[in-house]
C-alpha cells in the first residue's frame, strides 16, 4: 500500500473520536483508493512502455521512408535515363522505317526512272536518224518534207525533255524520302505528290510480286492550292497509305471465294479543296477493317502483317506526322467493302 | 498490215510513230494504239479482222497485258492474231506465263526497234 495511506491509516488507528464503524468504513475507502491509484499506476506505466516502443517504431518508419526515398530517386534517374534511351531507338526506329520504305520503294523506282530513261534513248536515236533524213531532203531540195522532219526532231527534243524532267523529279523525290526530315515546310503540290507516290508504290509491288495487279484511279481536284508542308514527310504518310491499300486489295484478291470471281481491286486517291481545308483521301475495295482492330491500328507497333512484314508504325508515325501539320487523320471503313483513309490539313 | 500496240503510256504513241515513220508513210503499216487492255479488248471488239500483230506492254494497271493476252488467245480464232508481249521485267515468270497463255513472241524494254522491224518484216513475208 502507498506509505501516505499507510500513514493516514495509523493516525486514523489512533484516533479516539470515531467509532470503529467509522474507522472500518474509513478504511475501506482508504483501500478503495489505493487500489485505484495501483490501477492508475499500471496504466502509466504501460502507456509509457506504449510510448517508448512507438518512438523506436516512428524512428524505423523515418529510417525506412529515407530508405526509400533514395531508392525512388534511383529509379527516377534510371527511368530518366531509360527515357532517354527510349527516345533514341525510338529515332532510330523512325528512320529504319523510313529506309524500310524506301527499300520497298525500290523497285518501283528502278522502273519509275526506266521508263523515261527508255523514252529518252529512244527519242535521241530517233532524232539521230532524223536528222540524216533532213540533210537528206535539205540536198534534194525538199523543202516541204524537210520541215515536216524538223517538226518531228522538235516534238522529239520536247519528249527527251519532259521525260529527262521526270526522271530528274523521281531521283529528288527518292533522295528526298531518305533524308531525315528537315522539319521546313514548302509550298507543295498535294496532287503532283500524291501521284508520284501512287505509282512508285504500285510499280513496287508489281516488281515484287508479279503475280499482283490492281486497278488505280486518281480523282485530284484541280483547283488545289499549293499548301505549306514538309513534303517528305507528307509524302511518307501517302506512301504509307497507299501501300498499305494495295496490299489489302492484293490480301482480299488472294483470299477470294468462289463467290466473288468478280472482284476487281482497285484504289482510288482522291483530293478535295474544303476551302479552309485540303482534303486527300485513299480508298481500297478491300475487305475493310474489324471494329475491334480499327480501335487499334494508329497504335504504335500494332500490326495485322505476319511477323517481319510490317513493323506497326506505319500508320502510327502517319498520324503524329498529319497531327504535326495540324491536321486530321481519320478512316472509314465497312467490313466487307473496303476502306477509306482521310487526310485533312489546313491550307494556311 | 495493221499493228495494235497496247500500252498504259501514251508517249508510246509518238515513239511508235516516229520510229515507224517511212513505213507509215509508204503505207506499209497501220498502226493504231490503246492505253490498256480493256480499250484493246474494245478496239478488236469492232476491228476483228485488221488487226494482224498485237504489241502489248505486260505491266499495266487494270487489266494487265497477261489478262489480255489470255483474252485474246481464247477469243479469237479466225485467224488469231499474233500477239507479241512487251515488258520492263525480262524476267523468267512472265515469259513462261506468256508463253503459256500462247503468246507468239516476248519482248524486252527498251525495245530493240531494228530487231522489232526484222519481226515484222518476217511477219509480212510469211
Amino acid at each position: 500500500m502507498e506509505q501516505n495511506l499507510q500513514n493516514i491509516i495509523e493516525i486514523l488507528q489512533n484516533h479516539s473520536g470515531l467509532s470503529d464503524d467509522e474507522k472500518a468504513k474509513l478504511m475501506a475507502y482508504l483501500k478503495e483508493v489505493d487500489k485505484k491509484i495501483t490501477i492508475v499506476e499500471f496504466k502509466l506505466d504501460r502507456t509509457e512502455k506504449v510510448k517508448r516502443t512507438t518512438a523506436i517504431l516512428l524512428e524505423e518508419t523515418i529510417e525506412e521512408l529515407e530508405q526509400k526515398r533514395k531508392a525512388i530517386e534511383e529509379t527516377n534517374t534510371a527511368l530518366t535515363k531509360s527515357l532517354d534511351e527510349l527516345k533514341a531507338a525510338q529515332a532510330q526506329l523512325i528512320q529504319s522505317e523510313k529506309m524500310a520504305s524506301l527499300g520497298e520503294l525500290t523497285a518501283g523506282i528502278a522502273h519509275e526512272i526506266q521508263n523515261p530513261l527508255n523514252f529518252v534513248n529512244n527519242f535521241s536515236e530517233v532524232n539521230v536518224e532524223l536528222v540524216a533524213e533532213l540533210k537528206l531532203e535539205l540536198e534534194k531540195g525538199d523543202i516541204a518534207e524537210a520541215i515536216a522532219i524538223a517538226d518531228n526532231i522538235a516534238i522529239n527534243e520536247e519528249k527527251i525533255l519532259e521525260h529527262g524532267k521526270r526522271a530528274d523529279s523521281i531521283v529528288k523525290g527518292m533522295l528526298q524520302h531518305s533524308r531525315s526530315s528537315n522539319g521546313i515546310k514548302e509550298p507543295t503540290d498535294i496532287n503532283a505528290l500524291a501521284d508520284e507516290y501512287l505509282r512508285l508504290s504500285y510499280h513496287g509491288l508489281r516488281a515484287k510480286d508479279k503475280t499482283f495487279n490492281a486497278d488505280f484511279k486518281t480523282e485530284f481536284d484541280a483547283s488545289l492550292p499549293k499548301i505549306n508542308i514538309i513534303p517528305q514527310d507528307i509524302g511518307r504518310v501517302l506512301l504509307n497509305l497507299i501501300n498499305n491499300a494495295f496490299y489489302v486489295v492484293a490480301e482480299r484478291q488472294k483470299n477470294l471465294s468462289g463467290l466473288e470471281e468478280t472482284y476487281k481491286p482497285s484504289v482510288t486517291i482522291t483530293t478535295k479543296n474544303l476551302g479552309d481545308l485540303i482534303e486527300i483521301s485513299v480508298m481500297d475495295n478491300g475487305n475493310g477493317i474489324p471494329e475491334e482492330i480499327k480501335k487499334k491500328i494508329f497504335q504504335p507497333f500494332f500490326t495485322t502483317k505476319p511477323t517481319g512484314e510490317g513493323t506497326g508504325l506505319g500508320l502510327s508515325l502517319s498520324y503524329d506526322i498529319v497531327k504535326a501539320h495540324g491536321g486530321e487523320l481519320k478512316v472509314e471503313t465497312k467490313e466487307g467493302e473496303g476502306s477509306q483513309f482521310i487526310i485533312q490539313i489546313p491550307i494556311s | 498490215m495493221r499493228i495494235l500496240i497496247v500500252d498504259d503510256e501514251r508517249d508510246i504513241q509518238t515513239l511508235f510513230e516516229q520510229r515507224f515513220r517511212k513505213e507509215i508513210k509508204n503505207n506499209e503499216l497501220v498502226l493504231a494504239f490503246a492505253y490498256s487492255g480493256e480499250e484493246a479488248l474494245k478496239y478488236l471488239d469492232e476491228k476483228e479482222q485488221h488487226a494482224i500483230l498485237i504489241l502489248s506492254d505486260i505491266n499495266m494497271p487494270g487489266m494487265s497485258g497477261l489478262d489480255l493476252l489470255s483474252n485474246i488467245k481464247q477469243k479469237y480464232h479466225r485467224p488469231p492474231p499474233l500477239v507479241m508481249m512487251i515488258t520492263a521485267y525480262g524476267d523468267e515468270e512472265n515469259y513462261n506465263t506468256a508463253m503459256k497463255l500462247g503468246a507468239d513472241d516476248f519482248l524486252t524494254k527498251p525495245l530493240d526497234f531494228n530487231q522489232l522491224k526484222e519481226k515484222i518484216k518476217n511477219i509480212h513475208h510469211d
